[in-house]
């Protein structure tokens, strides 16, 4: 297994152009595991390396592909809902059991070797570590199909979820703050997307107008998107719809951040079966191609991100997202940007300006119809809001509109491109698919 | 209540030094003429760490957003909440900005755009913290 330490392979500055591979790179399969709110420590059949294995055979079913023609497998390997993410996130007091249980392997972590060696993957070539979140994860797969690293891949998502575990203990439970969390963590901040959002979306209120309710249209639409999505979590687990009622009676977490504006942790799998388009067309399954991918990043001047550099790099993200895949905002049909945490989500909306939505409009947007069956069906994944903390949903709807298999969610609009993404809004991994090659 | 205590490194020491001393000392870049806060081991805008120096500055700023902890993931701030966490700017650049929990505003009553001035609060025997506080009109 490779370390992952050349990132030249990533697309993240303005002048590009189109992408060269546009086009020639097809997602054929996809698959989503069993969905648990956590593990409960026992059920060797719903680790999170359980459900990586079942999210795989899924995908490899959906393409018609067997275990001998996968010689790509590329896992996200930080993925446990821990105190703060990341490798922090890998706090697990171990043992939990006796040998052979002597590792977390297949527990409570999961990564590109652990898979192959379970699942008896014997071709495969590219498997590298170190491997990012699931945004760049999807533009990492893309571009090693590209360059020929591999020409059937399996890409996994695994999102672990243990008792008493979400952000709770490790560094959020010390007296003292160490390295970057001096500077934040001693008057509360502990750190992470809420926190990052907040206060740029307060500013946005106070610079638009408008107040934190007028979220509520597009947090129950996505409540109820994600009712309409049968492998998530809510549709799994008989949530009732959510009303506008419930959301503006819901307690604050960081107020005005509410309950349900934040997403559900949860223990699943997402896997995604990618190839060449050449080969993707004698898969089972419509090829959906990879017109462009892009991960962007940028820094903040100070402690705390401000809505102007928020606005600021969201513009050059949109602007670096049509200039690579040839698209323009108007041809964007299916359009699934990140909401694990919904105050992110208007930031990207007006970037890209879907639907024609202009910096300060999100508010009003959101009041109009953006039900999947309306004429602007806004995140029609429901995204974490409405499956789960998995963050596939984004990618899964997309494909699956372009395929036009989304069931009930199918939307009544034209659905031949899509653009979706995952991160906080100063950095991620973003992805455009075409239900055609150019 | 006891808040989370800062623990200074090498890069740090000398802001925290001043805070002890009751004084705001803001990383300079003069060749760039920009401050920078939080320090960082070279200028965010030339890269070069030579020409960084520290500046006493003046301790006023403004409000410019709030929002209140009500079930925050820090166990030992936990039993403050509900608490407010402000974004004091300061006044000679905006564009530095400071977490504060505005000690004597009362819980979501954080008045936005009002002026500030800092304050410093022991949060352990000789460590301070650079806090801000509402100027009355």
């Amino acid at each position: 297994m490779t370390s992952l330490s050349d990132y030249s392979w990533r697309r993240n500055r303005e002048g590009l152009g189109v992408w060269d591979h546009r086009g020639q790179v097809a997602v054929a399969g996809f698959g989503h595991s069993e969905i648990d709110r956590r593990w409960d420590g026992e059920s060797m059949d719903r680790t999170v390396g359980a459900f990586s294995i079942q999210a795989c055979q899924l995908a490899m079913d959906d393409a018609g592909v067997t275990p001998d023609q996968i010689d790509g497998v590329i896992c996200c390997d930080s993925h446990i809902a821990g105190p703060s993410g990341g490798t922090a996130g890998r706090w697990a007091p171990r043992p939990y059991f006796d040998p052979p249980y002597d590792s977390e392997w297949g527990l409570t972590l999961v990564n590109g070797e652990w898979l192959v060696e379970q699942m008896g993957l014997t071709n495969v070539e590219f498997c590298p570590s170190g491997v990012p979140a699931i945004g760049e994860m999807l533009g990492l797969a893309s571009q090693a199909i590209a360059d020929g690293r591999c020409t059937t891949c399996l890409v996994i998502y695994p999102t672990g979820n243990l008792a008493g575990r979400y952000r709770r203990g490790g560094e959020n439970a010390e007296d003292y703050a160490k390295g970057n969390r001096q500077w934040t963590v001693p008057w509360g901040n502990h750190g992470g997307n809420d926190f990052i959002n907040a206060f740029p979306h307060q500013q946005y209120c106070h610079r638009y107008g408008g107040t934190h309710d007028d979220m509520a249209p597009f947090v129950v639409n996505q409540n109820r998107n994600g009712l309409l999505t049968p492998w998530g979590f809510n549709a799994t687990h008989d949530i009732p719809q959510l009303t506008v009622e419930d959301y503006v009676s819901s307690r604050y977490i960081l107020k005005p951040l509410r309950l349900w504006d934040c997403d559900r942790p949860v223990n699943a799998s997402g896997a995604y079966l990618f190839t060449t388009a050449e080969r993707a067309r004698d898969m089972k399954q419509p090829p959906v191609y990879i017109l462009n991918h892009n991960q962007h990043s940028a820094g903040t001047r100070s402690t705390q991100a401000v809505l102007d550099e928020i606005e600021a790099e969201t513009d050059r993200l949109a602007r670096m997202m049509f200039e690579g895949s040839g698209l323009s905002a108007d041809e964007v049909d299916i359009f699934n940007p990140y909401d694990g945490y919904s105050t992110m989500t208007q930031f990207w909306l007006e970037a890209f300006q879907w639907h024609g939505v202009k910096r300060g409009d999100a508010f009003a947007f959101y009041a109009d119809d953006i039900r999947v069956e309306g004429p602007h069906p806004f995140s029609s994944s429901g995204g974490n809001l409405g499956t789960g903390r998995l963050r596939t949903a984004m990618w899964t709807d997309s494909i699956e509109q372009l395929r036009g298999s989304a069931g009930p969610r199918q939307v009544t609009v034209r659905a031949e491109t899509a653009i979706a993404g995952f991160g906080p809004p100063l950095g991620g991994g973003w992805i455009a698919f075409g239900k055609y090659p150019n | 209540m006891p808040k989370v205590i800062p623990v200074p490194d090498e890069l740090s020491k000398p802001f925290w030094d001043a805070v002890n001393e009751r004084r705001l000392v803001i990383q300079n870049c003069t060749s760039c003429d920009l401050l920078q806060y939080p320090p960082r081991e070279t200028c965010g805008k030339c890269r070069s760490a030579e020409n960084l120096e520290w500046k006493e500055v003046s301790g006023k700023g403004y409000v410019s957003s709030a929002i209140v902890i009500e079930d925050g993931r820090l166990d030992r701030r936990r039993p403050d909440q509900p608490y407010n966490l402000a974004l004091v700017h300061l006044d000679e650049d905006p564009g530095i900005n400071f977490y504060s929990n505005l000690p004597g505003t009362p819980v979501d009553e954080v008045p936005v755009g009002a002026a500030v001035e800092i304050v410093f609060e022991e949060v352990a025997p000789g460590q301070f913290i650079h806090e801000w506080r509402v100027v009355s009109e």
